[in-house]
């Protein structure tokens, strides 16, 4: 090894020289500092200085449909004084906490089941895992328009098998005040599931066979095995994908835009939609601002929670 | 005789259990999909029927109006397939519109993929003040709700005249990719040993030099499965393109949301649109399949 690095050089070093490399005057600091510039420039303009911008909004009487010629006025905290004393903004993170706690509850115990199922060689296995992957690649509008059609009380094949299969009475999936939720549930439980199974069944291929084998000797249940080999390996991994999840789910707009719009009754208005209907309906420009920033300091709140409990059950399992 | 309390007995309940549950998320997961394919070669009257059909050619005949639908005016007369003399053949808005995404994902992939790249480097070769604050900042602008941000970027785009262009929202689908970027190509490089280019350093290449001749060819692969899962985010993206974009540049989820929205609901014809939206993605990432996993998870998970 060391000969041949050695002839190399004394190949390579007259041919080098004489071509002289190309930039050699750009030094490590230089090419530091252009390699990040362009990133942390693109970031500053369009992901900080609006968030500067609408921070200062948040403090402003501002609608930019009525008060475009006039300009912001400034209020203080009049509009997070007035945010944080309306019902209907608790209701609203009601229904975003319903939404997010139900969906993820599911989609975890769906896709660690699923896992475990897939966590053993079978013919077919590849060609599962290949398909399973597909709904998370699409879009979750096109997903969500295409789940609209399933559900129709008219056309539906959903319905179809519910009512004319089963017996059962039929269900006005999007309509019904009961239902409207699930409906969305069921949607991002379709397309996240696959997700959570991915990550799990990571987890587990990453689980020593010999730790299993050792409780074999010792003629442990298979139920022992699970709960004190599987699961605590496991559990790191799969917390990640939970906060991942969580915080996918409470940014949910497309399915609920696409399929109930909020309704029926604001039974489906989770947050994202409210603040819609603030700022691109209504135009209450300065009140979706402030209102914005309050989801914000609730989802860095969130997840500094969720991150500290990961960092302590990755303490513990060690 | 079944023997209840034979280990035979309780291995062959776990077998059934395991394929009864194997079968009904199969089922469960693949049926849309199913469906959504089926539904595209579907007769306009066959779509609405009630009981549904399941197979072609075994239960109804497959047609290919709803892709002709997709791709020319013919269906928007509501004539489709009723008299093929008359059928119009104008070309329809989709293909433009399918342009317009393939433009705007196209040009955010690869600036994103080769900005962030290169930020990545950066980080992981380079001693750099404050790299963790940088780094932390950086992905923390991922955490932020779409919609949240909306609202300044739909006022910074009136003011600065880019709004429904295509300029616009590409930067602005860039700077949502970067942090991703930056993070996967981050911890690939951490992987990759420094010994590579410091041995083609000694040999007389400049730092340049050697980051285009050794390190990119070995950073290749996972430039490659990065720019899908950049290009899936854009390519599917929806309410900034609905908000910023309304006319112009507009992609396709609007398109396909407009098609839903208004008039009689042409449940063949979306499906049709939506396979041919979707067909580049799947194959895109049935080719990086095996990448998957760290993308998914932002690089928390390694293989």
């Amino acid at each position: 090894m060391a000969t041949t690095t050695n002839t190399n050089v004394v190949e390579s070093t007259p041919a080098r020289t004489s071509l002289r490399p190309r930039f050699g005057w750009l030094g490590d600091r230089a090419l530091a500092t252009l390699f990040i510039a362009p990133t942390m420039v693109l970031l500053l303009a369009i992901a900080i200085f609006p968030l500067i911008w609408s921070l200062f909004l948040s403090f402003n009487k501002f609608s930019i449909i009525k008060d475009a010629a006039k300009g912001p006025v400034w209020i203080g905290l009049a509009n997070y004084g007035s945010l944080l004393t309306d019902g209907d903004v608790w209701a609203r993170f009601g229904t975003t906490a319903r939404f997010v706690i139900s969906s993820v509850a599911i989609e975890f115990l769906v896709g660690f089941a699923l896992a475990l199922l897939l966590n053993r060689n079978f013919k077919g296995r590849g060609v599962i895992m290949t398909l399973m992957l597909v709904p998370m690649m699409l879009s979750p509008l096109i997903v969500a328009l295409f789940w609209g059609y399933m559900y129709r009380p008219d056309a539906g094949v959903i319905d179809y098998y519910i009512h004319n299969v089963f017996g059962l009475p039929a269900v006005l999936w999007l309509t019904d005040l009961r239902t409207a939720m699930w409906a969305l549930v069921i949607v991002d439980v379709w397309q996240w599931t696959p997700f959570i199974m991915l990550i799990a069944l990571a987890g587990l291929s990453a689980v020593p066979q010999y730790l299993y084998e050792a409780a074999e000797v010792d003629r442990a249940s298979g139920w022992f095995k699970f709960w004190n080999i599987t699961l605590p390996l496991v559990t790191p991994l799969l917390l990640i994908a939970v906060l991942f999840r969580s915080m996918d789910a409470y940014k949910m707009f497309d399915q609920a835009y696409a399929l109930t719009g909020g309704g029926p009754n604001h039974t489906t208005e989770v947050l994202s939609i409210y603040l819609y209907q603030m700022a691109f309906r209504d135009f209450n420009t300065g009140k979706g601002s402030a209102l914005g920033y309050i989801m914000l300091v609730v989802i860095i709140a969130l997840a500094n929670l969720l991150i500290r409990v990961l960092n302590q059950l990755r303490a513990d399992s060690r | 005789m079944l023997n209840f309390g034979s280990r035979r007995f309780w291995h062959m309940v776990g077998e059934v259990l395991f394929w009864a549950g194997l079968s009904a998320a199969f089922v469960f997961f693949m049926f849309p999909l199913y469906w959504m394919l089926i539904t595209s070669i579907k007769a306009r009257t066959e779509v609405t029927l009630l009981p549904p059909t399941y197979f072609p050619y075994i239960d109804f005949r497959p047609v290919l109006d709803n892709y002709l639908a997709v791709f020319t005016k013919a269906s928007e007369l509501g004539s489709i397939s009723v008299s093929t003399t008359s059928r119009n053949v104008e070309i329809s808005t989709f293909p433009g519109i399918l342009l317009n995404s393939i433009v705007i994902g196209g040009s955010t992939t690869v600036l994103a993929v080769v900005l962030g790249t290169l930020a990545a480097y950066a980080f992981s070769r380079f001693r750099i003040r404050g790299e963790g604050d940088l780094l932390f900042f950086i992905l923390s602008t991922r955490m932020l709700p779409p919609i949240v941000v909306l609202i300044p970027i739909f006022l910074m785009f009136i003011a600065v005249n880019l709004r429904d262009s295509y300029i616009g929202i590409t930067l602005l689908y860039i700077t949502t990719g970067l942090p991703f970027v930056v993070w996967m190509m981050k911890g690939f490089f951490d992987d990759i040993p420094k010994e590579y280019e410091e041995a083609a350093m000694i040999d007389g290449y400049s730092r340049l030099d050697a980051i285009w001749k050794i390190v990119i060819p070995e950073a290749l692969p996972a430039m490659l499965a990065t720019a899908v899962f950049v290009l899936i985010t854009a390519w599917n993206e929806f309410v900034f393109v609905q908000i910023l974009n309304p006319s112009k540049a507009t992609t396709v989820p609007p398109f396909l949301y407009g098609i839903i929205g208004y008039g009689q609901i042409e449940w063949g014809r979306m499906a049709a649109t939506s396979v041919v939206f979707l067909l580049p993605i799947v194959i895109f990432t049935f080719l990086v399949r095996n990448h998957l996993l760290r993308g998914v998870t932002f690089g928390a998970v390694r293989r």
